[in-house]
Parts: C-alpha cells; structure tokens; sequence
C-alpha cells in the first residue's frame, strides 16, 4: 500500500527540527528511523501532514560517557548501541536485548530512540529503559527537560512527550559490573514478544545486592516488577532464591489477551521467564 | 566432442537463473514499465458478507489523475465469471463468482470498486473516496455448523451451503473390501478428527498484472504459475478470441499452488485496460495478498481406522468437511479429492471409504496450496499410525513396517486402485533411523521422562508417500477435470549449434533452465552454456499445460527428451550423408554421430556440424528438409510416487509450551536425480512450509469474518532461524513409467514434514494425557495440553498480536 501525500522535511539540528515540529502543527510527525511509522503510514493508519525526518541530526548520533551516566544519543541506531564498548560495560542489559530487535536490517535503520517514542508495549527496549532507571531529555519550544523512564511510559504507544517535543537523549546511570539479561519469548525469531524480562543484577558477594527488573507485554506500557526486585534482595544467588523471588513477577499486572496468549498464560509465562531471566544473570 | 566427456545429468550445477533473481536485476511484471501506462487500485469489501446498497463514486472520480472509477455494476455485462475447472461430481453447485462483487460480498476482501489513475499515488488517493453502504448478512463462518438443518447460507441462490459430496469406496470400486464390515468386526478401532487449519501461500513476489491493449494482441504480464492456461481461460471467461490474446509469465517469485489462478486482479486490469485503450498496471499490496489471494487447506477430518491386535490394519474411513470459501476457484473442489487416494499412503489397507464434503463459507477462497490434498491425507494416516501404536503398546515404527508395501512387491495397486511403480520404504527408513540415532533418543526420551525433566524430548515419524507428476490426462478425465494432464517442449537448433529449448512448463523459482540444459546437454552432446530454456511466454512457447503438482519434470522435462530423440533422428540422416554412410551403420555416443564400430579416432560429426550443415542446405540428401527443429508432447501414463522416511526430535519446553526441533532426518526416493543441489532446495523449502504448518502459520479469522492475521507481523511464516539444519539424504528407486527414472520433489517435504513434528510434539508430552494438540502447535496452546492433560487442544494460540496488531487497534501511533 501506499501511504497519504505529506510533506517531508530534514533539519539538521535539534533547534530546526523543533522549529520544523511546531511549524508542522498538530499534524506533524517525527521520523527517527522509521520502522514502526512507516509501516502504519503505508496501512493509512496514519496520515501525518509533514514528516519532520531526524536522520541528518549528527548531535543526535552516538554515545558517550558523562561522569556517572551514558548518555545515548536517541537517533543511534539499534546497530550502534549493539556492538559499543561503552554500552557493553556499563549497560549490558541494553546491548543484550538491543541484540534481538527484530533483523539485522531493522537493527540498520531502527533508533534506540525512536522505539522508545513509539512506546509499543511489546517493544524491547522501552522496558529495558525502565529497568536501567533510564531519564529522557528532551527538546522543545521552551528548552530542554528531563523525564524518568518511570514517568515516560503512559500508555499504549503514549508518552509523556508533549506536542511539539523531540526525545534528544537518554541517560542511563551506570550499571558498571552488574549482570543482565534479557529473556524474550516470541513465536518466531523476527516476532514481538509475547512476554519478555528485562533484568539487570548486582551481586556481592554470593547474594543479591540490587535487582532492576522490567516486563515486556504485560500491560499498557513497560512494567517494573518491584515484587521481585525486593524480594532478591538479600538472597542468595541460587536458582531456587531466584525461582521463588519470581513468583512475585505477575503481581499487579493486567495483561492484555490476544491470539498468541490470554491473560493468564502471559501471567504465567512473567514469572517462568523471569526466574529464568534472573538466573541467566548471575549464572545460577 | 571428446568420448570422455562428462554426463551434465547428475551434476550439483548452481542454478544458471539465480544471478538475475536472487540481485533483482530480472524484470519482475511490478518493475514493467509500458509507454502511457496506468496504474489501478482495487477498493475490498472489509465485510465478510453483506448487500451492497450504494456505492458513490462521484468524489472519487474527481481526483486528481483518476482516469476512472468502475463498479460491478459497471461491469456487470462484461466481466463473466471466474472460471472453475473442476466439477467434481454432476451435480455439484457452483455460484456465479464475478471478478468484482456486483450486488452482494461473499468474503472480507473481495473487490467492490476500482480506480485507474495516472500514479499508483493518484489511485490509491482516490480508493478513500469511494464511499460503499452495506447491509449485514448473516456471516457462515464454521464449516460444521453450514451444513447443519437452517443453517444461514452464504449463497441463498443455491439453497444449500453444501457444494459437492464426492465419495470413493473401495467395495464399490471393487479396489477393496467394504469398511463398514471391517469396521464392525475390528478388534481395535482408532477414531480421531483432526484439523487441518487454514493456511497462507504467502509467495515471495505480491501478484502483479500488466495489460496493454494498445497492439494487434491484449498482451498480459502476470505473476503466474499457468500462462497456457490462463491465456485460454481468458478467452473463453471474457470471449476475448483466443488467438488475440497473449500472455507472458516473466520471472515469477514463488507461487506454491498460490498463483495456480485465474484471478479476479487478472479480469479485472484486462478489462480497465481495453475499456481505457491504455496498458494498465495493478500490483497487490502484501496485505491484499493475504487477504485476497486464494487460501489452502483448511479441513476438518473425522477418521476411523480399525485394526487386528496385532497391528495389521483391516479398513480406514474418512469422513471430510473442506472448507471452499466463499467461491469455486480453478480447481478448489478438486483440492481435496486429490488426498482421497493418498490417506491409504504406504500401507496395505484392505478395505477403504472416502467421503468429502465441500462447503462453503464466507471466507476467502481456498485453492491449490503445496500438496494440494495429499498434505491432509498423510498428516491424517501418519498421525493415525502414531495412535494405532499407542493403543497397541508398539513402537510406532513397527507398527508401519507390519503394514507397508514391502519393496519385493512393487509394481502394488492399492486399495484405491493405483499402481505404485516403484519404492522401497524399507531403505529409505533403515538409513533415516541411522543417520537419526533413533535408538538413543528413545533412551534419552526414557530418561527425561524419568527425572521429569521440564524439557521433554518427543520422537515424530513419517514415512509417507504421494502421488504427483499430473497427470494422465485420462485419469484427470475419469475425475471430471476440465484439461489434460500433457506437457509440450520444443527444441530449435540454431546454426551456430546452439540450442533453444521451449518448454511448457513454466517454472516460478524451481530452476528448470539449469535442470533443462543439463539434460539436453547430455541428450544433444552440447555444452551447458550453449543451451537456452524458453518458457512462459505463450508466444515463443506457444502450448502448455504449465507448473504445478511437482509435473515439470516428469512431465516436462518428458517432452524435452522426447524433442531431442526427434531431433536426433533428424540429424542422424544428415550425418549418415555427411559420413557416407547407411543410416543405420550410424550410432549417436558421447556427443557425436559415428559410424558404429568405427573405433574412437573415426571421424564424428557433431550435432553443432550438422546444424550449420542444415542452415546452409547445400548439400543434404534427397528429399530431406533443412530443418532439425523439433516438438513433442508428453503424456504421462501413471503418477510419479516419491517417498521418504522423515524422523523429527522435539523438545517441549513444559513450563513455557516451546517447541524446538532439535533434529530432523529425511530420507527421499525421488528416483534418478538431475541436479542433486535444486533437490536439496527443494527438499529443505518444503520442509520448511510443512514445519510452518505444524508450528507456526494459521489464517484466523475473527466472528465477523475478518481476517486477523492480515499481515506478516501476524501470519508468521518461519525463517531460517527458526528451523533447525535439516539432514537430507536419498535412496534411489527409479520411476519406471518414464526413461529418465525421475519422480517429482516439490511437494515431497511439506507433504511429509507436518506429521514428522506433530507427532514428535504429541510424543514428547504424550505421558501427561495428551493425545492431541491443534496446529499450529503454540506455546499456548502445548502449555494448556500439559495443564489440563486434555486430549485436543485448541482454542486461542493460532492468532498472532502485539507490534502492528496492536497499532491496528490503537489506531495509530504516538
């Protein structure tokens, strides 16, 4: 299909292109790389009237390091974040699971902030900012704010990102040394999860120091499962620790049900796959 | 020519054609470009059965760029009604099946109105313009409840949602015993339904119709499997005089029985383009090929097998309800009568009954899709075999050895009355069960299941055998088929001794230029390269019956043969002449004519000498015309039967419900082999679409009749990373119904492949209760088996969501 005419612009700096957003009005749309939108523009789901394209934006690209945090420019590409050595040692979660979005060539093409915008509940990575108390700077008419990934995510495909603002930045606190992984259950290898864990672990010792732990596709927007976070505290890095701290993983969840799973098995596959998740992490 | 030189056939050459179709550098009928042409977009119904009560094109008409807007009103008088080739019993019914709905939808995504714009943009700007009122219909959507007492009808005309009841029985046929009797005096009786959900082709290249009016002839580009027959059903569906239409299937990306049609799309650019006097263009989105293109399987199989306590089967009826959808297609009746002969497979059932039933439904409508009936058949028996063993308490694979053909047996007419020519599922399966290590899994399944490992281990078999090579034209004949089964190939000999081959068959992926040269390279004694393979173009290969049911080379490359022993006869006059010589004192051998017994230093001439000797006609014997050019026509007198040992190891994930096949052995016997390497891509594709059907692929359609998995995001077609690397290997029975000794493999895999893995999924849980798991067998729905122990699990897991399902219902992004 073929998407609606609309106008197409490409800034090259973060100040046109919020020029360029408000100029566009209540129609415009950003474009950061394009593998969600562009899709639901050729289905004529939408039908923006400009398309305010990111790409040409160099400050927007890369990644660097900035006292406690990294600081990810929100147009690299999933590729980027995969294969950096900076993201490697201080946020191996996120190189684990930017690994599995989707193909090779999505990961080309596919910014780490663009999937964060679009805010689908059964992305990858908007659970993954989550898990890593990642904060969202973003640029507007009146300058530039900070968001936490906990306040960022409102709804399906819904952030708080207000009209006329662009995500710039993330900033994640390093997580220097602790142990990650990301555990996704899908149908086939290109296919969005069903249910995925996000968990990133500091261990002392022989036990739990901190656990981060994030759910993919169990409600509206990325879950945080505090349950089970407080109960690895303190215990010991065993599987059998693990398994019963991950009972906690479905509590207060309301997942969604469709055709791959009802809300119950999703509920059931949290708490499996988030014992699993934690336990790849610690190589338990 | 050397006496040393090397046969062509049998060589793993790498396809000559994949170059230009893997890099795109071909010309795909979407990258035509034609001086002034149009481009036309269709508007579909997104209801699955309703009465058009208005549509108002006005808005639409004054686009920009559009040319025009047309409804089935419009075309009403002119466009016919889509042919069905099949009849399969007298008194089957078959509804009016126009290319554009006229007053009433039968299915969601059937075409309403069209526009024709000067852009592809222009057009598809337009379809939101046109504005359609419906009124509901009921929606028939389950097979079983259509053909209950007062059920709603999809088509009231007919009274009935039943098409067709085709029945064979054995004790009729006087093939076989009566059923009933064995069945009633069974010391073990086996009953299952089984369903065969709806599947997807889902080719690679979206259809795509070029028609240019503008010259002496209506030229039509299609991405089709059946240029031949495609041209002559346009003829005779639209009255177009047959000689004034051509048709030209350029490369062509994929098909798989999908684009076995002639197509509502096809009519519909044909008759924009002659009313516009412009060449038109229509190319199908992805997400129209889902919805619109014909959909396959789709069964529900009710079976009775009975048995002695000793395993020896006695009878095996089959009672089926096929869902047609909405219309009758080419040959959509006549999908499920070709497993009828095949549910027997490889065993020697005495007594047999099929009975199908066809219904219709408001769903899209279902047609040939690899296997086209004998994927059913033999998930049905080998699931059946795997239940038989079970109740029995043998090893499943005894159980099949006790029954099958034994190899000393062949040529065996079954209890269908078809005459198997040649196997020996003996080999095949001692190699599959070696290269398997079946007998260490076995041990291994025992131990997991000791431990309670969470991940159990399940064994799958299938030893399965099918009918393809169509077909004996009187055999089609006796099924009420509306064609024969023949091919036609012609060979033109240039005077620079290269060669032209014209073949009927009409390849979209299978590499018949490379499978082509090599046997003409051997047949004439000519290089390779200097062979060319012509086909579907209905111009330059002007007769043909086309590609499907793994025929092109059984049948086609029969005619190829058949061309070159004309065309060596031809020569082998020229050459007596050229070597002073008798004619029969003249022998053709490694690549060149000689006197016989003349010793390897004598003087030969080559087919390449004779050519030009030919095209200069200087000096040719009396009465001998200048031409070596030759043609022939192939008509087969029995089926080809492959068959093969495949052996699948699953492991079942019990807390999550994930399937992952862990190893899966095949062993084929497709006869003599041309090109081993197109075998092996053959074999690993149709392991993959078979695979796809146990795991992965189901078309769901909502209570409204809507199609849920409308996408690719949704209908999940497996790629490599699903699939494990596959062990492939051969036996070699040679078919003896033709001189080439081949038999067909492009359905083999998908075919045998669906009960492999079923039944290892089945096998790997089977100590929980479960005697049955739908397919696609989902996490979810294997979970909830292991839960609930419950004997057939259905329900929710077929469907797919999240990503651009949920966008769909969001209605857009953020």
């Amino acid at each position: 299909v073929i998407p609606a005419a609309f106008d197409y612009v490409a800034p090259t700096t973060v100040d046109d292109a919020v020029r360029a957003l408000a100029d566009a009005g209540e129609d415009g749309k950003v474009l950061a790389g394009g593998q969600s939108l562009l899709p639901v523009l050729r289905m004529r789901l939408a039908a923006p009237s400009t398309l305010v394209d990111l790409g040409k934006i160099a400050e927007l690209r890369g990644i660097r390091e900035d006292g406690d945090a990294l600081v990810i420019g929100s147009m690299t590409t999933h590729y980027d974040v995969q294969r950096d050595p900076l993201v490697a040692e201080h946020a191996a979660l996120l190189a684990e699971a930017t690994a599995t979005v989707a193909d090779p060539q999505i990961r080309h093409r596919g910014t780490f902030g663009g999937s964060l915008a679009h805010a689908d509940p059964a992305a990858d990575l908007p659970a993954v900012a989550l898990a890593l108390d990642a904060e969202m700077v973003v640029a507007g008419a009146n300058g530039r704010r900070t968001i936490p990934a906990a306040e960022f995510f409102v709804d399906f495909f819904t952030t708080s990102l207000q009209a006329g603002e662009i995500l710039v930045e993330i900033r994640l606190p390093k997580r220097t040394g602790w142990h990650a992984h990301y555990e996704k259950f899908n149908r086939v290898a290109q296919a969005w999860s069903i249910v995925a864990v996000a968990a990133s672990v500091r261990v002392d010792g022989d036990s739990i120091a901190e656990a981060r732990v994030a759910l993919v596709n169990m409600g509206a927007t990325p879950v945080r499962a505090t349950a089970v976070e407080q109960a690895l505290v303190g215990q010991p890095a065993t599987a059998e620790a693990i398994n019963a701290a991950a009972q906690h993983a479905a509590e207060g969840t309301s997942p969604a049900a469709d055709g791959n799973a009802d809300a119950e098995f999703r509920q059931h596959l949290a708490r499996v796959l988030t014992g699993r998740a934690v336990s790849a992490a610690v190589g338990a | 020519m050397t006496a040393t030189i090397e046969p062509e056939v049998g060589k793993s050459r790498r396809r000559k054609e994949d170059a230009r179709l893997i890099s795109g550098r071909t010309r795909w009928t979407d990258n035509l470009a034609l001086p002034g042409l149009v481009h036309m977009a269709i508007l579909r119904s997104p209801m699955a059965h309703a009465r058009i009560t208005s549509i108002d094109t006005s808005a639409a008409k004054e686009m920009p760029g559009v040319l025009a807007v047309l409804t089935g009103a419009d075309l009403a008088d002119e466009q016919g009604s889509l042919p069905c080739a099949w009849p399969i019993t007298e008194d089957m019914k078959s509804p009016n099946a126009p290319s554009m709905a006229v007053d009433t939808v039968n299915f969601a995504g059937e075409a309403v109105a069209l526009v024709v714009a000067r852009s592809a943009y222009e057009a598809a700007d337009a379809l939101e313009a046109i504005d359609v009122d419906y009124e509901d219909l009921p929606v028939v959507l389950d097979m079983a409840a259509a053909v209950a007492d007062g059920a709603d009808l999809v088509h009231a005309d007919l009274g009935t949602n039943t098409s067709a009841t085709w029945v064979f029985d054995s004790g009729e046929a006087g093939t076989g015993g009566d059923v009933e009797q064995a069945i009633s005096g069974a010391e073990v009786l086996i009953e299952r339904t089984y369903r065969q959900q709806r599947l997807i082709p889902a080719f690679m290249e979206p259809r795509s119709v070029v028609v240019d009016p503008t010259g002496e002839q209506y030229t039509m580009w299609s991405a089709t499997q059946i240029p031949h027959i495609l041209r002559l059903m346009l003829a005779m569906t639209l009255g177009v005089p047959e000689h004034k239409v051509r048709v030209i299937a350029p490369d062509v990306g994929g098909g798989f029985g999908g684009k076995l049609q002639v197509t509502p799309e096809e009519v519909l650019v044909f008759l924009a383009a002659k009313r516009l006097g412009k060449p038109v263009k229509y190319t199908e989105s992805r997400s129209e090929s889902l919805l619109s293109a014909h959909h396959g399987r789709d069964q529900i199989q009710k079976l009775t097998l009975s048995a002695k306590r000793d395993g020896t089967v006695t009878g095996l009826k089959v009672e089926l309800l096929a869902d047609m959808g909405a219309y009758l297609r080419l040959v959509t009746p006549g999908v499920p009568i070709l497993g009828a002969f095949m549910f027997n497979a490889i065993y020697k059932f005495p007594a047999y009954r099929f009975v199908c039933t066809n219904v219709f439904t408001n769903k899209t409508p279902t047609d040939a899709y690899r296997g086209a009936g004998r994927p059913e058949a033999t998930f049905a028996i080998e699931r059946l075999m795997d239940e038989l063993a079970v109740e029995l308490g043998m090893d499943p694979m005894a159980v099949r050895e006790k029954n099958w053909i034994k190899h000393e047996e062949f040529p065996f007419t079954t209890v269908c009355g078809l005459t198997y020519d040649s196997g020996n599922y003996e080999a095949a399966t001692a190699k599959a069960m070696e290269l398997f290590g079946y007998d260490a899994l076995r041990a291994e399944q025992k131990q997991r299941r000791d431990r309670n490992d969470p991940v159990q281990l399940g064994i799958g078999i299938s030893t399965f055998t099918e009918m393809c090579g169509l077909a004996p034209s009187r055999v089609l004949g006796s099924l009420s088929y509306g064609a024969g089964g023949w091919e036609h190939a012609a060979i033109r000999m240039l005077p620079t001794g290269k060669v032209e081959v014209v073949t009927g068959s009409s390849p979209h992926g299978q590499g018949h230029e490379t499978a082509w040269s090599q046997i003409v390279a051997d047949q004439l004694g000519v290089p390779f390269e200097d062979v060319e393979v012509l086909h579907g173009d209905t111009q330059s290969s002007h007769k043909g019956m086309d590609t499907y049911g793994s025929r092109s080379l059984t049948v086609g490359a029969m005619a190829v043969v058949m061309a070159a022993d004309k065309v060596k006869a031809k020569a082998a006059r020229i050459a007596a002449h050229m070597l002073e010589a008798n004619e029969d004192d003249v022998e053709f051998a490694a690549g060149g004519f000689q006197v016989k017994g003349a010793g390897a230093a004598a003087k030969s001439v080559s087919i390449q000498d004779i050519a030009l000797a030919v095209f200069a006609a200087h000096d040719l014997p009396d009465g001998v015309e200048p031409n070596l050019d030759s043609e022939a026509t192939f008509d087969p007198e029995n089926f080809s039967f492959p068959h093969g040992t495949h052996l699948c190891a699953t492991e079942v994930d019990t807390e999550t419900g994930r399937v992952t096949i862990r190893s899966y052995v095949c062993v084929d016997d497709i006869g003599k082999v041309i090109n081993p390497l197109i075998v092996e891509g053959q074999v690993h594709g149709g392991l993959a679409q078979g695979i796809a059907q146990a795991l992965f692929e189901e078309a769901v359609h909502d209570e409204s009749g809507t199609l849920t998995t409308g996408t690719l995001a949704d209908y999940l077609v497996p790629s490599a990373a699903d699939l494990p690397s596959f062990v492939t290997d051969r036996t070699e029975s040679p078919s003896t119904t033709n001189v080439l000794g081949v038999k067909g493999v492009g359905e083999a895999g998908t075919i045998a492949s669906t009960p492999a893995v079923v039944n290892a999924v089945v096998d790997a849980v089977r100590h929980f209760g479960v005697s049955d798991i739908q397919m696609p067998c989902t996490p979810m729905r294997v979970w909830q088996a292991i839960r609930t122990g419950q004997s057939d699990a259905g329900g929710l897991g077929g469907e797919a969501g999240g990503g651009l399902g949920s966008i769909d219902s969001s209605g857009g992004a953020q």
